[in-house]
């Protein structure tokens, strides 16, 4: 398990801070937890090594020196229990957060999740509240192999009670990160490991971003690129090689995939008439299907063109680096599939 | 498996390990691994009372359990690279290779998660009423997973003909065993579940052959899993890029002074088995046959891209 070179860079005296600063993604997600922490006593966090470590790519790095073993919490490798624990907690009060150490482990915490977490609210007639945030490091990019490299967020879509955010840009995670960690509900919130290394500017001085706010990216009038997380980065990158060769296109970031802010997609789309969805899981079930069917039955009359998807395909992730690249969606696969239905 | 062959096993995962090492430094292998380097004993001395038509199961520390087991550093290696004559032909990884031919049933990405497999090979063992056993290997990380507990409790309930071999190596990635194990121990959990627990000496290989064939011949006859702790250590690092800040040099130092491997030269001089100069020349068999699998790696094929589409389903 690589780390992150974050910079352990800490603010500057007060007078010489700028309006935004440069931070590491990684960093954007360590400050929000920390404020969120300073903020509120009943935030904590538990996971697997994410004290002395630092958490498997540095998230948690220093936050064990400023709030001690009882709030930023090692677990044994026990992700059923500690994800459980994390719900029971949550309703007598505590706002836990919990790191699973690659997204792909979450299966092991299934049970607790959709069983339990996403249920109470429900059937206990509204006493309770679970506002637990799991913090998923997804995605492929660093040949970890077919269990470390998975995007599996379509399975939460699936499951009603919870909410599942999915930032592009370091501005995006902290903000993000704030509002989930406030939230009353069960949040999956999930960091795309490849994007941890990316260094933004991000706000300087207390922010945070609603859920369920798209984000739009970049204005265009051809086509409508729709992604989220990672691939929203690369759909950014699609609209630069499309702009070159006169394509306009609209970039939207949807930041949040339940709830979905379906309006703005569908406003772009009306613009457009063309829309590419983007998602770095595989394409079967996969959040791009939802998306879809959701344009097509508020914007079917707005459609020019089918819609196309851009997504890996319906195969385990493979170890060798080629191989890997090559079935992740990549901007000019974007651009490629814009470029088809610009011409339809 | 004599002792010879047993020491030789050991340079083998050594030698590996260190070049595997090596080219991640040199930014030569890409992704992570997890390397063994100083839990030889535990690997070797488990393979070596199994017979070859017996099965392991393995973790995401796998090079040594697979070497020990008979596999074959060019395709190891191979895999590594990510290469089409990989275990895996590149699709794997270190956390995902196997070769059931020689009864290794593979790697595994996710803790504690070769226990229930192990468990249900030896469900089909017994069921087919084959006298052959299943060694599954873990650390002690992995003995906090839900899944060990079920598993033991099925296997004994049920007399499976399973070896649970525990490599107890100290830490869990930065955690320290006695920050996340409750209890006595790993085999002291065995009495929970009514099967014998042994506490070895994981750096001595006859120690860890001792107790593996004792628990292979209750297995076979008929008697049920045994549960076997081997306390070690891990030389290196848990995977790439850990800076160890969880523990000292010192600590460390300790450990190197009771490496697995001149402890075995050392006996085998002192029987007679080998002089100084035959363990001398293993060696450096060994470590010509590690540069031969990393040439053979450099230089086999990649898998070709449509590849990577095929084989998802039987
Ligand atoms: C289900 C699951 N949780 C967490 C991890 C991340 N992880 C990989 S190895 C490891 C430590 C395992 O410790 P142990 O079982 O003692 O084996 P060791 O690494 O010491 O050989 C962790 C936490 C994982 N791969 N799978």
């Amino acid at each position: 398990m690589m780390e992150v070179a974050a910079s352990e860079v800490r603010g500057a005296p007060e007078a010489a801070v700028p309006r935004a600063r440069e931070v590491y993604f990684t960093e954007a997600l360590q400050e929000a937890l920390a404020e969120e922490m300073r903020r509120d006593p009943e935030v904590f966090l538990l996971g697997e090594d994410i004290g002395v470590y630092g958490g498997c790519f540095g998230v948690t790095r220093g936050l064990l020196a400023e709030f001690g073993p009882e709030r930023v919490r090692d677990t044994p490798i026990s992700e059923a229990a500690l994800v459980g624990m994390a719900v029971g907690a949550a309703i007598l009060g505590a706002r836990p957060v919990v790191e699973v150490m690659f997204m792909d482990f979450v299966t092991l915490a299934m049970d607790q999740l959709v069983n339990h977490a996403a249920k109470f609210r429900y059937v206990y007639g509204e006493q309770a509240r679970v506002p637990l945030v799991l913090r998923c490091p997804a995605g492929a990019g660093r040949a970890y192999g077919a269990t470390h490299s998975q995007s599996l967020e379509a399975w939460f879509l699936h499951v009603p009670g919870l909410k599942v955010v999915a930032p592009a840009t370091a501005a995006d995670a902290k903000g993000l990160l704030k509002s989930a960690i406030r939230d009353d509900n069960p949040v999956i919130f999930i960091e795309n490991k490849v994007l941890y290394q990316s260094r933004e500017r991000i706000p300087e001085g207390e922010y945070a971003i609603p859920l369920g706010q798209a984000r739009r990216v970049c204005e265009g009038g051809d086509v409508t690129l729709v992604a989220y997380s990672r691939m929203a980065r690369e759909a950014e990158r699609a609209a630069v090689l499309l702009a070159e060769e006169g394509v306009s296109a609209e970039v939207i970031d949807l930041r949040t995939l339940a709830p979905l802010d379906i309006g703005t997609v569908v406003e772009s789309v009306a613009k457009t008439g063309r829309v590419v969805l983007v998602e770095e899981g595989t394409r079967t079930g996969g959040a791009c299907a939802e998306i879809g069917v959701q344009i097509f039955e508020h914007a079917w009359d707005s459609l020019d063109a089918p819609i196309r998807r851009v997504t890996t395909p319906d195969i385990p992730i493979p170890f060798a680096p080629e191989l890997e690249a090559a079935v992740i969606p990549a901007a000019a696969d974007i651009a490629a599939a814009a470029r088809a239905l610009v011409e339809t | 498996m004599t002792a010879v062959e047993s020491y030789k096993r050991m340079w083998r995962i050594r030698l590996f390990e260190e070049v595997v090492d090596r080219l991640f430094g040199e930014g030569v292998l890409r992704g992570t691994s997890h390397l063994c380097v100083g839990q030889e004993a535990t690997a070797v001395g488990t393979c070596a009372a199994l017979r070859p038509d017996d099965y392991v199961t393995s973790t995401h520390r796998g090079h040594g359990h697979f070497l020990a087991k008979g596999g074959d550093p060019r395709r190891l290696m191979a895999e590594l690279f990510g290469k089409a004559t990989g275990y895996s032909r590149g699709r794997g990884g270190s956390q995902h290779m196997a070769c059931f031919e020689i009864g290794f049933l593979g790697s595994n990405g996710i803790t504690g998660g070769g226990i229930p497999v192990a468990t249900g090979a030896a469900l089909a063992l017994q069921r087919r009423r084959e006298e052959r056993v299943v060694a599954c290997f873990f650390g002690e990380g992995a003995a906090n997973q839900g899944v060990f507990h079920e598993s033991l409790n099925m296997a004994a309930l049920w007399k499976l003909p399973a070896i649970y071999v525990c490599e107890n190596n100290l830490y869990a990635m930065s955690t320290p065993v006695g920050g996340a194990l409750a209890g006595p121990g790993v085999a002291a959990r065995a009495a929970g579940y009514g099967v014998p627990g042994a506490l070895v000496d994981g750096n001595d290989i006859f120690a860890v052959r001792a107790a593996a064939s004792e628990a292979a011949a209750r297995a076979r006859c008929g008697e049920g899993p045994t549960l076997i702790e081997c306390r070690t250590y891990r030389l290196l690092g848990h995977s790439r890029g850990d800076r160890r800040v969880y523990r000292t040099r010192e600590e460390e130092a300790e450990w190197r002074a009771r490496d697995p491997i001149p402890r075995l030269r050392d006996a085998l001089l002192r029987s007679g088995e080998v002089t100084a100069l035959e363990a001398e020349r293993i060696r450096e068999e060994v470590e010509l046959e590690i540069r031969d699998a990393v040439a053979f790696a450099r230089e086999s094929p990649a898998l070709p891209v449509e590849a990577a589409l095929e084989g998802v389903y039987a």
